[in-house]
């Protein structure tokens, strides 16, 4: 079953030419409009005009998430701002978000490309959606809920936790299609156990699971403790949420929505392009979007891409799980987290040498973070409340810029590893 | 009239305590009085020593988070009621007590109690229009 099967099934040659016919209006649209890639085409030597072939992609520079923010907050839009129908945003270092913004027509695409996701894991007009991603700022929610109403589905936008009401809900409502991180579906799996009812009981047929890396082992765990088919998601805000790749029930990598998206895999070190079937780093260049087309997008995602047939008759090429970061980000709970930004909010208490470790752990099911923060001059105080208030004041202003909840622990100095005098900032502990 | 006391941030892990002691012990710095407040995850071992700028310097060297704070020791009869009335002294004026601890002197027999107060030199003036000891630093550093 297919959403859009025109584009879904293109011969390859044909779904090249239509990416090449709108590679060319977006690199124009973007140096007609966006003052920051004028000046970076400019600086290489580039014009539009120079943009004929998908090899010419490779002439283009890159876009990181360093120009989001500098550009912040609307300056890499390409429409006037009474174009612009939404944003979206994601947090950032020093408490200024990355921000994303979209057109009328940019929902549609989006929504369509959700729309495609929900048919490939089954989903129909009859079906009920609990969307237990967040709703908000974050891509996840608004980007699976449009999918679904555009599908014709039955939405329920729940969003996360509240665990007791999700299991009431899905056995009330005869939920089908589960939409949630995957740690979050095996907590609500193990939830639903102990509150002694039977899976098979339930109505759930298909799971959408993303916004952070899983395994084939969690999947195995996820399909038989819920009793569906789970299915892996991939998307970020910066190209435009979720619904950028999509798992078939061949659980054989992600569909790429090509017709939509240019990838691209690099060697992180030199940024030089590798052939298929090679591990580096996904680029990524949108072809449709308004508000904020991108060009060359440095995802940080570590993949493979495969372009062999896929017994889905889909035509795109697929990409694997995602295996690692070629950055120091974590992304804990659904949540991306990055050390500095931990270092941002110590340096704001007055620490002018933050040692700090970021330990994260899986805690049953569900990711859990304590931050170690050794202890300095300036913060040690020889009264206990007013070390505890400082822990308290951290904690929430750490909840208030990372959007997750963090333990806080005080250490002595020197406790946290140094290798050649570069502090460990990151210990992680899951087996995911 | 006031007492430089010696403060060090404790994780709760075993052999810490230990370690501070040893190092003072290490650099013949005699401990006069001690106390602990502790929270499930670290604690403070506060100190009075007979030399406190030499134990700041060697637990700095070994790495620990020290602090030194001035505190006064009062004098305290060795009877029934003898600390309620220094208290009574200090609560008519409104200064509160951070936290106290006692110790014995070996001589007199009396006890020794430190306190630590934000109002440092009202809580002085107070005291001693009342007509209660407090030691020179000097004087408690020696016992």
């Amino acid at each position: 079953m297919y959403w859009q099967k025109e584009y879904e099934t293109m011969p390859r040659e044909q779904l090249k030419d239509l990416q090449v016919e709108r590679l060319k209006q977006t690199v124009q649209r973007v140096y007609d409009y966006v003052p920051f890639y004028r000046n970076s085409f400019d600086n290489a030597g580039i014009k539009p005009g120079d943009i004929n072939s998908l090899d010419d992609l490779q002439k283009l520079p890159f876009t990181t998430k360093q120009d989001l923010r500098d550009n912040y907050p609307f300056g890499l839009f390409a429409v006037p701002m009474d174009k612009v129908v939404r944003i979206h945003a994601s947090s950032g270092t020093t408490g200024k978000p990355t921000v994303v913004g979209y057109t009328q027509e940019d929902i549609t695409n989006w929504s369509d490309l959700m729309a495609r996701a929900l048919v490939m894991a089954g989903g129909t007009t009859s079906d009920v959606v609990q969307n237990a991603y967040g709703y908000g700022l974050f891509t996840g929610g608004m980007g699976v809920h449009y999918g679904a109403e555009r599908l014709g589905a039955t939405v329920v936008p729940i969003s996360g936790g509240n665990t007791s009401r999700q299991i009431m809900l899905m056995r009330d409502f005869g939920t089908t299609i589960l939409t949630c991180t995957p740690s979050y579906a095996l907590f609500l799996g193990e939830e639903i156990i102990n509150a002694g009812i039977d899976p098979r009981d339930l109505k759930l047929k298909a799971g959408i699971f993303g916004a952070e890396p899983w395994s084939e082992r969690m999947r195995a765990q996820l399909e038989a403790k819920l009793n569906i088919m789970a299915l892996d998601i991939y998307g970020l805000s910066e190209v435009m949420g979720p619904g950028v790749s999509m798992e078939c029930p061949e659980k054989n990598g992600m569909h790429i929505f090509e017709d939509h998206f240019i990838a691209e895999i690099i060697d992180p070190e030199t940024a030089k392009p590798l052939p298929y079937g090679e591990p580096g780093e996904l680029v990524l260049t949108s072809l449709t979007k308004q508000a904020l087309p991108i060009i060359r997008y440095r995802t940080r995602d570590i993949t493979v891409l495969r372009e062999d047939k896929c017994g889905c008759g889909r035509t795109f090429v697929r990409m694997q799980r995602v295996t690692g970061r070629t950055d120091d980000m974590l992304i804990i709970r659904g949540v991306n987290v990055f050390p500095s930004q931990i270092e941002s909010v110590l340096l704001e208490f007055g620490d002018t040498e933050p040692h700090y470790l970021l330990v994260v752990d899986r805690k049953g099911t569900l990711d859990d973070l304590e931050i170690w923060v050794e202890i300095s001059d300036k913060f040690f105080s020889d009264k206990v409340r007013a070390l505890e208030d400082l822990e308290k004041r951290l904690k929430a202003r750490i909840l208030s810029v990372l959007g997750i909840s963090a333990r806080i622990k005080l250490v002595e100095p020197r406790t946290i590893p140094r290798s050649e005098g570069k502090a460990k900032r990151v210990m992680d502990k899951r087996e995911i | 009239m006031k007492v430089k006391q010696i403060s060090v941030f404790l994780e709760n892990k075993s052999g810490r305590l230990a370690q501070v002691t040893r190092v003072l012990g290490d650099n013949n710095i005699n401990i006069r009085a001690l106390s602990i407040a502790d929270t499930t995850d670290f604690g403070i071992l506060r100190l009075i020593v007979n030399n406190p700028d030499s134990a700041y310097r060697v637990l700095k060297e070994a790495g620990f988070t020290v602090s030194t704070t001035d505190v006064i020791a009062v004098e305290v009869k060795d009877d029934p009621g003898g600390l309620a009335k220094v208290l009574e002294i200090l609560q008519n004026v409104h200064i509160n007590i951070e936290y106290l601890y006692a110790f014995l002197q070996k001589a007199t027999n009396a006890a020794l109690v430190v306190f630590r107060v934000e109002q440092l030199d009202e809580a002085i003036k107070v005291l001693q229009e009342n007509n209660v000891s407090i030691l020179e630093g000097s004087k408690v550093y020696s016992l």
